[in-house]
This record gives C-alpha cells, structure tokens and sequence, in this order.
C-alpha cells in the first residue's frame, strides 16, 4: 500500500513538474519578449526595462523557470501587470468562487448519477431504462452554458426565484452564496451527471455479467443483494475514472458557465487577463487549474487501491 | 424417492429449444456423471435445476427436489433453497470469486444469507467449511483475497462456499477443466470424499469421459440437448447402446494410425538454452529479479519424428516454443534447424524460419477475421524469396485446403464460416503451405470436442505419413500426446525432468513428477477402452 | 446497411447529420440572406414567413447565420477529429508494437500530460500569446484528441497483439509495422470509427464553448457559441435569439450521438454477440 502511494505520489510530482515546464514554455518563451507582449508596440523603452525588470526577464531561460517555479511551491505567483496586487491574493478571492462551484456541480452530478444508474441497470430494457438512457441521451448533447442561460430565462427572470447572476460573496453567510451558485452548478452538472449515469448503468450492466454474480446467485442471495453485495463495488472501478476526469471538465466548465452569471470566478479574471495581456495571471490560473486535475488524478488512484485489494499488494 | 427428480424437462430460450425431454435422477451418496460434448445442454440442465437461467428462458416438465417441486417454487423460495439445499461449484475458478472480498467473507456469506447467526459465528462455520475444502484457514487465513490464491486453491474456496451449509446437492459443472492434471485430481478426490462423508448426491458436469468414469455411479450422456443414454457407470461403458454414444468413447481413446518412422538425423537440436524475464517485483526503485523460465533445456528431435513434451501450466513449455520460433531471444544455449541457428545476430535467420511453422490452440483467435481463407494460409509465403502468384498460387492454395480435408472452393469465405474444428484445419493447411520440416503444435487438439479431436489426430497422423513432417506436440493432455507421439518430453519448472518413448514414460515412469502426473491423469476403466 | 437500420437510434441519428451537414454545404453555394450585411431596420423580427427563424439584433437572418455557423462547427470539429487522429493512432499503434519500452513509456506520459489540460485551457494559452481565431479553436480541441485516440488505439492494439494470428504472422517473418498495418489497423477501425463520432460531437460542444466565451471564431464569421454570447443581453427580450442557436447545437450532437450508438452496435461484434 505504502509502495503504491510513493508510486503515485512521484508520479504527481513529475507530471506537475513537466506542466510547469510547459506553461512556462508557452507562456513565457514563445511570446519572445513578454514585456513587449504585454505593453502593446507603443510602449517606451524605459517602460518596457521597468517591467523587465519586475518579472524578471532579465535572467536566462532556466534561471526565469526556477526562479517562477520556486516562487510557485511557497505560494508567490509573482505581481499582476494590470492589477498590481500579488497574484496569489486575486487567485484566492476567486477561487473562493470556483472551487465551491466545481465542487457543488460534482456533488450534485454524483449525487444524481448514481441512483439513476443502479435504476436503470436495475431495470434493465424497460420503460423506465429507456427513460433514464432517453433524458441522459439529451443532458449529454446540451451545451451547459446554453442550459445555463435557459434556466436564467425561466427560473430568474420569469419566475424571479433566483436572481440572474452576480454573487454576493460569503461574507453573508453560507445559504445566499450557495443560492447564487445553485443555477450555475446544475448547469455545470447536467452534462457531467448525464456521462457519469450512462457510466454507471454500463459498468454495473458488464458486472452483473461476470461469474461472481452468478456464484453469489447460487449461495441464496437474491437479484437484489448481489447487486448491491457484489456487483456494485466491482462496478465502481470505472466510474471512479470518469468522476476523475469528469472534474477537469467541470473546472473548465466552470470558467465558461462563471461567464453566464456574471460570477466573479477564475474564469472572469482569465478572460480579463487575456484581453489585457496579462500573462502572469494567465499563466498562474493555468497552473493553478492544471495542478488541480493532477491533484484530483492523483486521488483517483489512491481510491482504487481503496476499492481494488488488487492494488495494495502488487503494483 | 431420488433426492434430485429431472422427468421430461424441455427448456427453450427465446423459443429456441436447448433441452428436449430430459431425463435423470441423483440419488443421496451417490454420484451421477453427465457427460456431452459443447452443445450438449449439460450445464443449462444444472441452470434449470437451480433455475438460474438466461432471461427469455421458459422450462418445461418436472424437476424436484427431495419431493419439492422447483419449477413452481416462487422466486423466494428458490432464493432459500440454492445455497441451503443445493451447492454449486463452477468451471472457472478464476472468476467465480468476487475479487474485491476476502474469501472467508465470501464463504461466511453463504451462512449469513440463510441463517439469522451472528457475523462471528458465520466466519467460524466458514473457517470449518474451508477446512472441509481442505484449506485450512491456518494456512490460508480467511482474510485473503482470491487474487492470492491459485486456481485450484480458489476453486477450493467454491467449493467451500457450495458445502458450508452442508446441502443434500452438490452440482458440479466441469469443476476441473480449467485445471492442470494434479490439481484435477486432488480435487475431484475432495469432491469424491465430501460425498461418502456427507452423504450429498453429486451431479458432475464434465466433457471429459475419463473424468467422469472414475468417479460416477450413474452416468447419462447427452448430445444436442438430449439424453442419448443412462443408467449405472459401472455396466454402461461395456455396453453402450446408442451410436453416439460408442462414438464417443472410441474417439476418447483414440490412437490414429502411423506408418512411418523416424530417420536418424537430428533435425531440431536445443541445446543447453536458457531464457531469462527480468521482472521488477519491487516497483522501478527494487531489485531486479530474473525469472528463468526455461533452464538449461537440451534436446533433440529427429527427421520424421512426432516428440511430445508435457507440462503444467507455468512449466515453460509456452516460452520455449517462442523460442525456438525464433520469436523471443534466449539469453544461452543455441537452437539448430538442420545444423543452422534459428537466430543469428540477434536476427532470425529466415531460411531457418521457413523450415518451420506453427499451429495454435485457439481456433477462434487464430486468425484476421477480415481476411479470406486464401489470403490467410498464404501468409506465409511472406518468407520466400519468389512467392508463386496468380495460377501457381490457387494451386497451392487449393492443394493445401484439400489436403488438410476442404476444398478449394473454401478459400474466398470469411473464418466466420467454419467452426472449430475446421478452423483448425485451416491453421494447419497455412502451416503445410511452405512445405516445412517441422511442424509444432502448441495445444492445437485442447479446445476441441473429443469427436472432433480424433478426427484432426487422425488428419495429422495422415499428413506426416504423407509429407514426411516432423512434429512438436506440445500439450497438458497425456492422453492425446501418448496417442501422437513416439517420444516424449516431461517438463516442470522450466526444465526437462524425463525424456524417453512415450510408452516407457508412460508405462514405467522414473521421475517422482512423472510418476504424480501419471497418476493424477484420468484414464478409462481399462476393461473398457 | 440493413443492419444500420435496425437499430432504432441509428435512423434519427443519421437524419439528423445528414440535414446539419447538409445546411453547411448549401452555405457554401447559398444563403437565404447575406450574413455580412446588416440590416437594422429588420432587428428582431420574430420567425416569419421570410425569416423563418426570425433576425437577430443586426437585423441578420438566424437561418442564414445558422447555415453559415454550422460550417464553422462541422470544420472546426472535423479537423480537429482528423488531428487526433492522425496523430493519435500511429502514437497509439506505435507504443503497442513496443509495449512497455522506452518509446512507449514516453508516448503514455506525455499523453498524460496532455491529458492534464482541458481544450479550454489549451485554448486559453494560446489566445493569449498569439490572439483569438477559430484556428485556436481547431488546434485546442486537436490536441485534446490526439491522446484519445492514442490511448484507445493502444489499448485496442494491445489485446489483438496478444491474438494468435499476430503470432503467426511473427512466425511468418512479418515485421511489427507490417502486422501494426496489416493486422493491427483493420482491426481496430471499427472502434475508431466510433470514437471518431462521439469526439465529433464532443468537438461541436467545445467549438460552441469557446466561441462563446470568445476564444473562437471571430466576427465577422459566424458561429453557433458567439450567436449566443450575443442573444445572452437579449435574452428576455427576445428569447428565440438564443433558443434557435441552441437547439441547432442540441440537435447536432444528438444527432451524431445516435449515429455513434448505432454504429457502434452495428460494428462491434461484442456487441451484437451479446444483444441475441
């Protein structure tokens, strides 16, 4: 078990390592000169060396990487151009937006995929299955900010039970920030609960195929209890891929459905640092989201050795 | 009154009839054989008794257990009835456990299930059960999992699960196909005493004459879904009634007929030849370990001659067919083909690699279904020089297929149009293609029907009479390599540990491993075969 | 063929491309109403006989701008298919025929990697260093799909190497390109086929999402995502800016959807062994 996590946990390292490097490449190395990327052609010589100078141009290719990458492992993303406050304090007031939103779409998505999945396999070629693959066959193909902008329609500005965008933070307390970010997160989570339904029905399905159903069958145990004993555990292995690679999904969907809303998110300071060239920000948000799916891959596998007893002894 | 009543039970599946009035009794303490080849519907016969059908099943006819009906039983009843009356044990011990519990849950669930226990009581009975599986839990704890176990150990757990609740039925459906010999036999001596000490009646399930003549007091044997004869093993096999079933028996005993002889002249020499796997058991920061999976192994097969070499799984004999087919490097010793190295510089030396070929087990596996028959027997003139083409070609083409008993006009169909048995006589049609020396044949005669079987034993015996082929008859079955071949090879543990005429070995074997292989092996009653 | 349409999802699915491929051929030949020219006196007609979808803010006709914006999507998501795979495939093909060395070891890292940055944020680099432009859009969802492909021929190609034949084409002296194109390919271009649809439509979704927040197409070219970042300030007032749009997207990837389903029905003998 130990030797699995230091596995993995090298793993996470290197990929993190080798994202950096690729940000920093894009980011920093293919504009040529960021500094007069990121002032525009008229701007003075003079301008141009004071900027230079304040990212730290000045040095050679490696020296800039490890100086922004050590910066990066004590929390210093460097100073915004246009902001002028430290990166790392705008990162963090609106990742207090964005990450509860990724989150609560992927509880919700989970939350709704699961039941509907074990029903329909449970029901397996049925009305009810035909359903639940009808709905889920419809919830794939929307685009959410779409979606989004429907439920706007209808439930803000018809219905007036939300209001239509904007959030007012959480310094009022905790249920007017989670009314402000409900819209948003179903949104985010129809597709994604969509997939992970269809995920579940088929994984289960393929399960209950296998030999050892049919074994715990033959000891007595009803339809019932071998799903939910044996079947449903071995079932799990899949879905937990897709719910990992689902939150990189929702991350970036995120960014998009922040746009819907009006939500003052890490999507909304992306899209301003592009128009403003701000290529710090830009490239502190990508790296910030980048380490979150590695992050989130990472405990992806630590939950399969959870699962699988498979994992913990051999590799 | 029988303790299992079958009485004209018809089963059809999506209206397609698999069981036509079938017939058959198990009486308590006693064993009854049902025997068939794929097909047959001996294992949807053992379904219908625990009613665990496909969907879309519909039964008819009378099938009881001690007196109570089970195809009106509701499904509540049935739930209490399988486990509790009726055990079951199945083919695949590999996945007939759940690979995410520990087998003492798996076993203790047999118990929780029927009966209100507290858990740690369950888990006793369970250590008890697996004790009367003969694994101890003192050796193998009740909290391992399946994957830490072998397949015989793991079907030992099956059985534990099927016999934890002491059930007056025992079903056990080809409990030891998948199964090397001495683990085979180890095991139905299990089945064998967990009947006289319980006094269960025991339905086996095998395709297998020999497994089931050992062990059965009734027998029945079945063929496309009927029952084509029955009645008490031990006067049954003298006199058999039905031509089926006299079929049967003769092709289980098979020997094809041969005529010629080997020459003097070595044709394959192995010598001294090692091969090595590095494997790293400990993740990339361990050590090294190098796993010899074939060590020091020297022989030599003459021109003309049929050689055997037999092994269990794991013994090697796998790798060292890829190795003389030039298809893995060896890390020492040297293999010759008429004096020159199959692999020379780390290339394999293509004159040498044209002088031999290779049939496969798998008939289904064996080929590229998106090709036709033609262009897959030819595959191998990719290792001549000036392959014939256009007239030339569909004459070798055509010479090969009938050869090997199809005709030309086989060669533009699909290898979905055959079945088993004549894929496999396409397999060896592509390796007679290039008109080889040496023929191996891994396994090629396992997956089939013991009908069909004879029928390609024959049809190999015929071909090196003919052609003057020499083959490597590689399998895990002793009876079908002392049937073929002239000498033979023991293997285990990558090495050769016997080597002699085939009936000498057989006969008077002088390695300990050769003697519990022999012994483990199922044969026919000899006043019989 | 007849295969093709027994399957019930396989007919609507396949009605539904055909119609939205089709709107994107005839925008190349012809429009209802130019979509460059404004017309503001027309501004936000509800549908009607001559604009049966009705005009937009600029007085455009939505049929028209939704003809021309299904070109956008198709190219955009075609291409980006076409980089995946060409590039995924001889990836993938190539990390199987040499399972667990050096090349393959590094061809399934650096999928990984890439694994690790959605299109959008693929995207957003880019329009920061080199400015917004539907070839972003191209390139983001091209590189997303090039370890898709990679990862699902690999794993496909890795079960057929271990298949008989291959190992008999090895004793027949073949090389491990010559079985990867003679053996391998064939075998795995059902699944691709497959995979090659579902990415379409995933690539439609992305497409739509990233010219909506405007990292796409550029005016004056239109495109399903920037109609509706456009209709989004409209939204109350005139609600069938954004519905049409909309449901132009919805109905396209549903439509491939279906198709995918059925083909994959109709092309993986696993499946239909299982299905009787």
């Amino acid at each position: 078990m130990l030797q699995y996590f230091l596995k993995r946990l090298v793993s996470l390292c290197l990929s993190l390592v080798a994202a950096s490097v690729l940000i920093f490449l894009t980011l920093e190395v293919v504009p040529g000169d960021p500094a007069a990327y990121m002032l525009g052609i008229n701007a003075q010589e003079d301008t141009l060396n004071a900027l230079r100078e304040q990212l730290g141009l000045n040095g050679t290719i490696l020296e800039r990487y490890l100086s922004w990458a050590g910066g990066l492992l004590v929390g210093d993303f460097g100073t915004s151009y246009t902001y002028r406050t430290p990166v790392a304090e705008l990162i963090g007031e609106r990742l207090w937006v964005s990450l509860p939103l990724a989150l609560y779409a992927l509880i919700l998505s989970t939350l709704i995929a699961f039941p509907a999945g074990i029903w329909a396999a449970s029901k397996r070629g049925t009305l009810a299955d035909s359903g639940v693959m009808g709905v889920t066959q419809l919830g794939v193909a929307i685009p959410n900010f779409w979606f989004a902008m429907l439920m706007v329609l209808v439930f803000a500005i018809n219905l007036r039970w939300f209001s239509a965008g904007g959030f007012p933070g959480w310094e009022d307390g905790f249920l007017p920030g989670m009314k402000a970010l409900t819209l948003p997160a179903i949104a985010l989570a129809l597709p994604q609960a969509s997939i992970l339904t269809r995920v579940m029905r088929s994984s289960l399905l393929d399960t209950l195929g296998e030999d050892y159903i049919r074994s715990a069958r033959a000891k007595g145990l009803t339809k019932g209890q071998a799903m939910w004993r044996h079947a449903l555990r071995n079932a799990l292995i899949p879905v937990l891929t897709i719910m990992g690679l689902q939150f990189s999904f929702l991350l970036a969907g995120a960014i998009i459905i922040e746009n819907v809303f009006y939500l003052p998110g890490l999507g909304r300071l992306v899209f301003q640092a592009i128009s403003a060239r701000d290529l710090i920000v830009v490239e502190s948000v990508v790296m910030l989201l980048v380490f979150a799916v590695i992050l989130v891959n990472f405990t992806v596998d630590l939950a399969y050795a959870w699962v699988d007893p498979r994992l913990r002894r051999r590799r | 009154m029988s303790l299992l009543e079958i009485e004209g039970l018809s089963l059809e599946i999506h209206g397609e009839p698999i069981l036509k009035d079938v017939s058959m009794q198990v009486e308590p303490g006693r064993v009854l054989g049902v025997i068939g080849e794929s097909g047959s519907g001996k294992s949807m016969t053992a379904f219908g008794v625990l009613q665990l059908l496909p969907n879309g099943s519909q039964c008819r006819g009378c099938i009881s257990l001690a007196g109570q009906d089970i195809l009106t039983a509701s499904e509540k009843d049935l739930c209490a009835m399988r486990g509790r009356d009726i055990g079951m044990v199945f083919q695949e011990p590999m996945t007939a456990l759940n690979p995410l519990q520990t087998i003492g849950a798996q076993v203790a669930e047999t118990i929780l299930v029927h009966e209100n226990v507290p858990k740690s009581e369950a888990f006793e009975r369970a250590a008890d059960a697996l004790r009367r599986a003969e694994l101890p839990p003192e050796r193998f704890p009740l909290s391992r999992y399946p994957h830490e176990l072998s397949g015989g150990q793991r079907q030992r757990v099956v059985i534990a699960m099927a016999i934890a609740l002491r059930p007056k039925l025992l079903i056990a459906d080809e409990p030891t196909t998948a199964l090397d010999v001495t683990t085979q036999a180890q095991i139905l001596d299990l089945l064998k005493r967990l009947v006289a000490g319980e006094g269960m009646g025991l339905m086996l399930i095998s395709h297998d004459l020999a497994v089931v003549a050992d062990l059965a007091d009734d027998l029945v044997i079945m063929r496309s879904g009927e029952v084509v004869e029955s009645g008490p093993a031990h006067g049954l096999f003298r006199n058999l009634q039905h031509p089926y079933s006299r079929a049967l028996l003769e092709a289980s005993g098979h020997v094809p007929e041969r005529s010629g002889a080997a020459q003097d002249k070595a044709l394959l020499k192995v010598r001294n030849v090692i091969r090595e796997y590095q494997s790293h058991s400990h993740g990339w920061w361990g050590r090294t370990t190098h796993v010899r999976a074939v060590d020091n192994v020297s022989f030599e097969i003459r021109k003309g001659e049929s050689l055997g070499l037999v092994g269990e799984s794991g013994c090697g004999k796998s790798t060292l067919t890829r190795a003389i087919l030039g298809l893995e490097e060896i890390q020492g010793g040297e293999i010759l083909l008429g004096g020159t190295p199959v692999v020379s510089h780390h290339r394999v030396n293509r004159d040498v690699r044209r002088r031999m070929q290779v049939v496969f087990q798998d008939p289904y596996g064996s080929f590229n279904p998106r090709w036709r028959v033609d262009r897959l027997i030819t595959e191998p003139f990719h290792l001549m020089d000036s392959p014939p083409f256009g007239a030339e070609r569909e004459a070798a083409v055509a010479e090969a297929l009938e050869s090997v008993g199809l005709s030309a006009a086989d060669s533009r169909k699909f290898i979905h149009e055959f079945s088993g048995g004549q894929r496999q006589r396409i397999a060896i049609a592509r390796a007679l293609i290039i008109k080889p020396d040496l023929i191996i044949l891994d396994e090629a005669v396992s997956a089939l029907d013991v009908s069909v079987r004879a029928q390609v034993l024959d049809l190999l015996a015929g071909l090196a009479d003919r052609f003057g082929l020499t083959y490597l008859f590689i399998s895990h079955d002793l009876s079908v390599v002392r049937s073929i071949t002239e000498r033979v090879l023991v293997m285990k543990s990558g090495q050769i540990v016997e080597e002699g005429p085939t009936d000498r070995v057989f006969d008077k074997p002088q390695h300990a491993y050769t003697k519990q292989l022999v012994a483990a092996a199922p044969v026919l009653p000899a006043d019989v075969a | 063929m007849k295969g093709l349409l027994h399957n019930r999802s396989t007919l609507p699915g396949a009605l539904l491309t055909v119609v939205f491929a089709g709107a994107a051929l005839i925008s190349l030949f012809w429009v209802p109403y130019d979509t460059t020219v404004l017309n503001i006196a027309d501004r936000m007609k509800l549908p009607s006989l001559a604009h049966p979808f009705g005009t937009d803010q600029f007085g455009r006709d939505i049929l028209s701008m939704l003809m021309v914006g299904a070109r956008t999507s198709i190219a955009v998501a075609l291409v980006a298919v076409g980089i995946g795979m060409l590039a995924g495939v001889p990836l993938g093909l190539a990390a199987a025929a040499r399972k667990g060395s050096l090349p393959d070891e590094i061809i399934m890292r650096t999928n990984d990697l890439v694994f690790a940055f959605p299109s959008l944020l693929i995207a957003v680099m880019i329009t920061a260093v080199f400015g917004a432009s539907a070839l972003n859009a191209i390139i983001a969802i091209g590189i997303f799909n090039i370890p898709v492909f990679a990862r699902l021929t690999r794993g496909a190609a890795l079960t057929l190497w271990s298949r008989e034949y291959v190992m008999a084409a090895r004793v027949a002296g073949k090389g491990a390109a010559r079985i990867s194109l003679e053996h391998i390919l064939p075998n795995v271009t059902n699944l691709l086929i497959v995979q090659g649809t579902i990415q379409f439509s995933l690539g439609i979704l992305a497409e739509a999402g990233l010219s909506y927040v405007g990292l796409g197409a550029q005016p004056p070219t239109a495109s399903w995502g920037r109609m509706l970042a456009d209709s989004q300030t409209m939204i109350s007032l005139a609600p069938h800016l954004a519905i049409f749009p909309g449901m132009a997207i919805l109905l396209t990837v549903l439509g491939l959807n279906l198709l995918g389903d059925g083909l994959r029905d109709l092309l993986d003998p696993k499946l239909r062994r299982a299905r009787t």
